[in-house]
């Protein structure tokens, strides 16, 4: 099977679509879609770690032993997650108010040690940066559909506007846990029967 | 023996690359990070208790080191004259340490009004003490007050089931008084 770098990039959107196809990284896809915005400010946090340690990881394949391999990979995605929280901090600090624990918690989602593992420590470095970059660009668009859906239902508001009509009640139970969960699996299931040939 | 070696070379270098290529940033963007928490965690509080002033309150703080600590005071004008200034304080509640932005008047030390700036009460129950019912107890009071809740004998009317988070936020209070002469002489020497 030939690789090209388009190929790569966009099976990020559909292919691969983490969390829905690839059901990986799930923890923010709960926790943080209370709001739409979140959802885009955690996945483009989760895309700069994706594309920059697929690229570090990569141009480093041949050196790494592969024994110390996770824990070199690890000890790079956690370099990158502590760069993007303070350029968080320092640029868009209400956003980081609002996203919190969960932009550390950035190392110890799957997606990154898994494209990390099963693509950029295999594959030349234009490769890996259009692999991480649709990857994680596709993790932004899943996050920013669910966070919109249940910001909707939820408090009737879509990146905190009013749109729904006047006498709408809003549906309190999708801004909860529990209204995430049901959101995800409802969601899972459409994208299982479209995809079913 | 010689794939140790490189093991251990391999990780070292890299750690030692990510260690230095952190500490750069950190140092980078410490003086933007600690301008964003003052204007976004303690501003809102600052501009509520000096709500009168006209100049830029978060631009025109100072330092004042007493007794080896540093205090950011923040300091309001009115057409130029100092009239008020404020700093943080902060007095233990019943999930942590409760941070309290106390306002005085200048001339006539009296309190100019309170702000929360960080808590971790109980959602609901001891948080109300960031509402404004309760900071209005100590809005034009004298330094001379007792602030302590009336149940112990002072001035404040404590949150109904929150006693522990206002006795927090009252000796926060009396921390901030205790040191407002000292802080006063010098922001009037300048």
């Amino acid at each position: 099977m030939e690789k090209t770098l388009t190929k790569e990039f966009t099976k990020g959107f559909w292919e691969i679509l983490p969390p829905f196809r690839l059901v990986l990284g799930l923890c923010p896809v709960l926790a943080v879609t209370k709001y739409a915005e979140n959802g885009i400010g955690m996945g483009l946090a989760t895309t700069f770690v994706l594309l920059f340690s697929n690229i570090i990881i990569s141009s480093l394949k041949s050196i790494i032993p592969k024994k110390v391999r996770i824990a070199a990979y690890i000890v790079i995605i956690a370099t990158f997650v502590v760069i993007v929280e303070l350029l968080m901090q320092a640029f868009f600090f209400p956003i980081y108010e609002k996203l919190g624990i969960f932009i550390p918690l950035i190392v110890v989602n799957c997606i990154i040690l898994g494209r990390a593992e099963a693509f950029a420590s295999k594959n030349p470095i234009y490769l890996s940066a259009a692999d991480g970059l649709g990857v994680g660009l596709g993790f932004t668009l899943s996050l920013f559909f669910v966070g919109s859906l249940r910001e909707i239902l939820g408090y009737g508001s879509f990146l905190g506007m009013d749109i729904m009509w006047e006498t709408f009640k809003p549906f309190s139970f999708m801004i909860e846990a529990p209204g995430a969960f049901v959101c995800l699996g409802l969601l899972l299931a459409v994208i299982n029967l479209i995809s079913k040939k | 023996m010689k794939e140790y070696i490189k093991m251990i070379a391999v990780l070292s270098a890299i750690t030692a690359v990510c260690g230095f290529l952190l500490a750069s940033i950190k140092t980078g963007t410490e003086e933007r990070i600690e301008e964003q928490i003052l204007l976004n965690v303690k501003g809102p509080a600052v501009n509520q208790v000096l709500k009168s002033s006209t100049n830029d309150l978060i631009k025109d703080r100072k330092e004042i080191v007493i007794n080896d600590k540093k205090y950011v005071v923040f300091v309001g004008k009115k057409d130029n004259n100092t009239w008020a200034v404020t700093f943080e304080s902060g007095g233990g509640g019943f999930g942590g340490d409760i941070g309290v932005m106390v306002g005085y008047n200048l001339e006539t030390d009296m309190l100019t009004g309170i702000g929360i700036t960080t808590h971790k009460e109980t959602p609901g129950v001891g948080s109300k003490v960031t509402g404004n019912l309760f900071t209005r107890n100590f809005t034009d009071k004298s330094i001379t007050d007792i602030f302590k809740i009336k149940q112990d004998g002072g001035v404040i009317y404590a949150v109904t089931g929150a006693t522990i988070s206002s006795k927090g936020v009252c000796s926060a209070v009396q921390k901030s008084i205790a040191l407002y002469p000292e802080i006063k002489e010098k922001i009037l020497e300048e």
